[in-house]
């Protein structure tokens, strides 16, 4: 069910830019909470997967699924914290991970002393109020109007330090990797996805180069305790909780990749032949599902257009 | 006679029926060239692998492992580890009240490999739960033999060489214990790298003389790399995949596994090496009686000027 709803917004976004969600059911979906580490928890439903951090002063929650999933997700949220909803951070402008923004500041109400911001690299507001042919306006309260345009931008919250992270051009142009200074937290995006290829948006900006870079960057933040795992937790865009080992798994399929693409696009391959030779065909049993969004050939092309600009 | 039963209810062992604690040395009269010194580059022979394992294990580059600092100091992974290439203690976890036990709990030398088995029904963690090395054990007993279930681990390898193993594999093994001599038998199940179940056999026997010291390793960066370079064989130009067959005289094709190199029947249709071995020149009985395993210096056959 949950691949499924992602699969058809997915599709409906790069098909048209419009926002299918209204039409889908969402009846079935159940929201899973998955403790994380200290006071971080990772939400499931449909969707990306959304990070919440709770303590004192609140909550922060980065990316909302679907709008119509709010509801729920507030639900669990109250189970965890009765707390304000303070921070919305975006890692990214797709429907699976914002379009729960405005339902979810509704549902968490208005009070000027603790009012709510949504935080994401200017690039995602940008690309949020340009709205695409065929597409419904983005709901106002759903903005992300306290947006950064520098490297990196920082808080303090719930008794540590939060560093929002601009990974340029990698999964799209406004990618944001957050990291959870004290609980030792990363909640990455859509830059890694354990289940899947990495959807390389190339219309809205991203490319096989930058995704490596992000990768390592958060490879470089995340510190591994005993043999090599645990210690820093990443939460992906989609899939299960991984530590510093899987980051570098999935690094090391894209760089290989990326290399075998390379040196065909250097024997003059077209794109087609690229695709017919399958160099992606010893990681497929891995990363493709009947139910996958970003096929073989998806991540082929987009690894493909990266390197041939 | 109600109270001779209820004494008997009270003192009979209600999880652990054998005892595994102790110090375990492995033995390696089986597969010995496999584990130590280890699998030749290009030898799947005998293993179950679709093509997409094949292909994976080609393009591996013993290079990761000293180049990609993360890759230094990892552990083997549980399924791997019973392999016997480190000593092993097993401790028993008892319940502080009961005194029932509760759980084994393995160390092993290399790389302070810890693992543990649950013996009281506790289930597995959920799908979204982190995956680990040693993943999440539980075992139940069958008579006087442990059956363990493993779940959530990460991705690892079937062999040293490149293989893979996924991280939506699992395994079930089976400790048998005989006197001083504990036998386990490992059965691995990847729907993503196998097309049936790879079992293989290991033995231990006990030696309480032995030590499980520390082992403490630290990553370090030692060669000067670029940050997006991961050492790799793009397809076809791995040089070494011949090479075992050239050493031990064997048809290349045997050589690059499949379900049916793991049979006997295969041996009718092997074909025939294309550099025949007359004698063992190659890790020959080494490992008994004492005998160091040393690399070789000459070349393969194959290559031999």
């Amino acid at each position: 069910m949950t691949r499924t709803i992602l699969y058809a917004s997915l599709l409906a976004i790069c098909a048209a830019g419009a926002n299918s969600q209204q039409q889908q059911n969402f009846d079935s979906v159940q929201i899973h909470v998955e403790p994380v580490q200290h006071n971080i928890y990772m939400l499931v439903g449909a969707g990306g997967n959304t990070t919440v951090q709770v303590g004192s002063e609140g909550v922060l929650m980065v990316d909302t699924q679907f709008a119509p999933l709010a509801p729920k997700l507030m639900a669990e949220i109250r189970k965890l914290s009765p707390g304000p909803i303070r921070y919305i951070i975006n890692t990214h402008m797709h429907p699976d991970h914002v379009g729960g923004n405005a339902a979810i500041a509704k549902l968490a109400g208005s009070d000027p002393a603790l009012p709510l911001k949504i935080i994401a690299n200017e690039n995602v507001l940008n690309r949020l109020t340009a709205t695409e042919r065929g597409q419904a306006p983005f709901p106002e309260a759903g903005l992300p109007i306290d947006e950064y345009g520098t490297p990196t931008k920082n808080l303090h919250f719930n008794g540590e330090a939060i560093i929002i992270y601009h990974e340029p051009n990698a999964h799209t142009d406004g990618d944001s990797v957050v990291l959870f200074r004290g609980s030792d937290v990363i909640s990455a995006g859509d830059i890694f996805t354990p289940d899947g290829y990495p959807f390389i948006d190339i219309e809205r900006g991203g490319s096989v180069q930058g995704e490596i870079l992000a990768l390592n960057h958060i490879l470089q933040m995340t510190v591994p305790a005993k043999t090599q795992e645990g210690g820093t937790y990443v939460i992906p865009g989609h899939g299960r909780i991984c530590d510093d080992a899987d980051v570098v798994e999935f690094r090391d399929m894209v760089v290989i990749i990326r290399d075998r693409v390379r040196d065909m696009i250097q024997k003059g391959m077209t794109l087609d032949q690229v695709k017919a030779a399958r160099p992606t065909r010893d990681y497929d049993t891995e990363y493709v599902t009947s139910n996958s969004f970003v096929t073989a050939d998806r991540f082929v092309e987009a690894v493909y257009k990266s390197l041939s600009k | 006679m109600k109270i001779l039963f209820a004494v008997l209810l009270v003192s009979a062992p209600a999880f652990a029926q054998v005892d595994f604690s102790g110090s375990w040395a492995p033995l390696y009269h089986e597969d010995l060239p496999d584990r130590i010194p280890g699998p030749e580059l290009g030898d799947y022979l005998g293993l179950p692998i679709n093509d997409a394992a094949r292909l994976r294990a080609d393009s591996y580059d013993a290079d990761r492992i000293s180049v990609v600092p993360e890759y230094e100091c990892r552990p083997h992974s549980s399924d791997y580890s019973m392999r016997g290439l480190a000593n092993m203690r097993v401790d028993v976890i008892r319940d502080p009240v009961t005194q029932r036990a509760i759980a084994f709990h393995t160390r092993m030398n290399f790389q302070e490999m810890e693992r543990t088995i649950w013996l009281d029904s506790r289930p597995h963690p959920s799908e979204y739960a982190p995956h680990t090395l040693q993943g999440f054990s539980t075992g139940s007993w069958e008579d006087n033999m442990l059956d363990i279930y493993t779940t959530h681990l990460k991705e690892s390898y079937l062999k040293r060489n490149g293989v893979p193993r996924s991280d939506k594999a699992t395994f079930t093994e089976h400790w048998v214990r005989h006197g001083n001599y504990l036998t386990v038998a490992t059965v691995v199940t990847d729907p993503v790298f196998l097309t049936e179940p790879l079992v293989r056999t290991q033995t231990w026997v006990l030696d309480p003389a032995q030590v499980i010291a520390r082992d403490i390793c630290e990553t370090v960066a030692e060669v000067p790399k670029a940050a997006d370079y991961v050492p790799n064989h793009l397809p076809g130009t791995n040089p070494f995949l011949h090479e075992v067959a050239d050493w031990y005289g064997l048809p290349y094709e045997a050589t690059r596994g499949g379900a049916e190199t793991l049979y006997p029947e295969y041996r009718k249709k092997m074909g025939k090496p294309e550099h025949p071995r007359d004698h063992c020149e190659r890790y020959c009985s080494c490992g008994a009686e004492g005998q160091i395993c040393l690399s070789p210096t000459a070349a393969p056959p194959g290559k031999r000027p």
